[in-house]
């Protein structure tokens, strides 16, 4: 029986900015149902590539495949198709400031699937308690909302479609401990509910333990080491071990 | 730095702006003359831009009407012409100051509004979260602006011609003892459907304008709050800058010679 391709695989991917080389040949492979975690020091290029991935910022070089086809052997309609079975949780939210929350979490059904507003605002609803707020925050304003109640709107709003893979980019970054571990818990579950795969950026090092069924690190424009969350201390590589143990000394030079 | 490689470079800049904005411009048209429509944008963004601009529309209306007509009272009689003061008002009203004072008004008010909510809509990355949701920020968010401005523009500009026209009225009659029957008569007698209609054709082109250079410049933002001035600013001038040449273009065009 011949095995299945990986959901998404980034394969040799090139970026640069002006004479900064961002991206120097990465590849990387999420699996069904897989959650993986790339960690890297600032600027490394882990919110390009996942840019990449989804398609809002172009290559240089490399290519990206979803299910074994490549995207760029798509048509215009094939790749919106194929890009529409990714969701996304951007660092700050990224929720619509002029639209309500139930409809910054139904989004795609009224505007994408036509589907009627009071059908669209229940099923909003019904995905707003998958993350545990109730049905008063729906008619709010993102502005009314905490940093960690966004977070959970915007979350609502990536698996409201039930995409094949979410994409997380800093989920913890700006909260307090608590609510960091909370988003983490949250992540974790509903990962493993809807059965899709996680592709999550991450400085957070809790949060990559708890979250990652395996850690991919990123440095100098390539992935560096992947393995299991468990291995992570005592990986072997200086550059993973410097990172893991937050040293200012070692291979690293730090980005300041 | 060579002189002329700094000269070169910014001619070249220039250039590359100018041919981006063309760009923008054309698929903003394409945007907006092809479904999806997103109705209930369009209809927001005619209530914040056309109703909303009533006010300031309607005041700048009555008080340049007035002025004109103190102006035209001034210089008509040094020739023995103040006569024609409801004439040349009524004239300078509908085919130039009304359409002109109307897009200026909501260049200041709405290019800037429009590049501020967009260029935080940029910086704060709700741009690429539209396009992960399947959804075309062009067609969601510059067709609807596009399509709001050239649709009300022209009905700010009827009602700022009929308050210019009024403010002329008002001054002519209480300070410069015109008869109101006389004067309404010389106006309406004077008046053409061409007058109008030029002025309403102008509006059109100065919202496609106004709306096209708030977007295009929201949507170049980068480098957080201080990038967001700086377009609302670049909005605000360019499309000024823009109004005036599109004005001149179209008045020679529409001259009798």
């Amino acid at each position: 029986m011949p095995e299945m391709p990986p959901l998404l695989a980034l394969r040799r991917l090139h970026k640069a900015f002006g004479d900064k080389q961002v991206l120097r040949g990465l590849s990387l492979e999420v699996g069904r149902g897989e959650s993986v975690v790339l960690i890297g020091g600032s600027g490394v290029g882990k919110s390009v590539t996942i840019k990449i991935a989804l398609g809002l910022m172009r290559a240089d070089a490399g290519e990206i495949v979803i299910d074994g086809a490549s995207l760029a052997a798509m048509s215009g309609a094939e790749r919106a198709t194929a890009l529409a079975r990714f969701g996304m949780l951007f660092q700050g939210g990224a929720l619509f400031d002029s639209l309500r929350v139930w409809e910054n979490v139904a989004f795609r059904l009224i505007y994408r699937e036509h589907v009627n507003r009071r059908a669209a605002k229940a099923q909003a609803i019904e995905a707003l308690a998958k993350v545990r707020l109730g049905p008063d925050v729906a008619e709010l304003y993102p502005a009314n909302l905490s940093g960690g109640m966004q977070k959970r709107t915007a979350l609502a709003r990536a698996i409201l479609g039930r995409p094949d893979l979410i994409f997380f980019d800093e989920p913890t970054t700006g909260l307090d401990p608590i609510t960091a571990d909370a988003i983490n818990a949250l992540i974790s579950s509903l990962v493993r509910d809807l059965g899709c795969a996680a592709l999550t950026i991450t400085h957070d090092l809790a949060s990559a333990r708890k979250i990652a069924d395996r850690v991919a690190m990123i440095h100098d424009g390539r992935i560096l080491w992947e393995g299991r969350p468990a291995l992570l201390n005592a990986s072997g590589d200086p550059f993973v071990d410097q990172f893991v143990h937050g040293r200012a000394d070692g291979p690293i030079q730090p980005n300041l | 730095m060579n002189p002329l490689a700094a000269i070169g470079a910014s001619t070249l800049s220039i250039f590359r702006l100018i041919g981006a904005a063309a760009i923008f411009a054309t698929r903003a048209l394409a945007a907006a003359g092809s479904p999806p429509f997103y109705i209930d944008q369009i209809g927001r963004q005619m209530l914040r831009i056309g109703f909303f601009s009533l006010p300031v529309v309607g005041l700048t209306a009555v008080f340049i009407g007035a002025a004109l007509a103190l102006n035209i009272y001034t210089g008509g009689a040094r020739f023995n012409a103040e006569q024609f003061v409801p004439n040349i008002v009524v004239l300078g009203i509908t085919r130039e100051l009304g359409p002109v004072l109307a897009a200026l008004m909501l260049a200041g008010r709405v290019s800037a509004a429009i590049a501020a909510e967009i260029g935080t809509m940029r910086v704060t990355e709700q741009i690429d979260a539209l396009k992960t949701l399947s959804t075309d920020p062009m067609r969601f968010l510059v067709a609807p602006r596009v399509l709001a401005a050239v649709v009300t523009l022209p009905l700010l500009v009827i009602v700022a011609d009929i308050l210019g026209v009024m403010g002329g009225f008002l001054v002519s009659v209480w300070s410069l003892d015109f008869n109101p029957s006389v004067y309404l008569r010389n106006t309406i007698e004077f008046l053409e459907a061409a007058d109008v209609g030029t002025g309403l054709i102008k509006a059109a082109v100065f919202g496609f304008l106004l709306a096209v250079m708030g977007c295009f410049h929201g949507d170049r933002s980068a480098g957080g709050a201080r990038g967001v001035g700086i377009a609302a600013t670049h909005a605000v001038v360019s499309a000024a800058v823009l109004i005036f040449a599109a004005n001149y273009v179209m008045t020679a065009l529409f001259v009798e010679r």
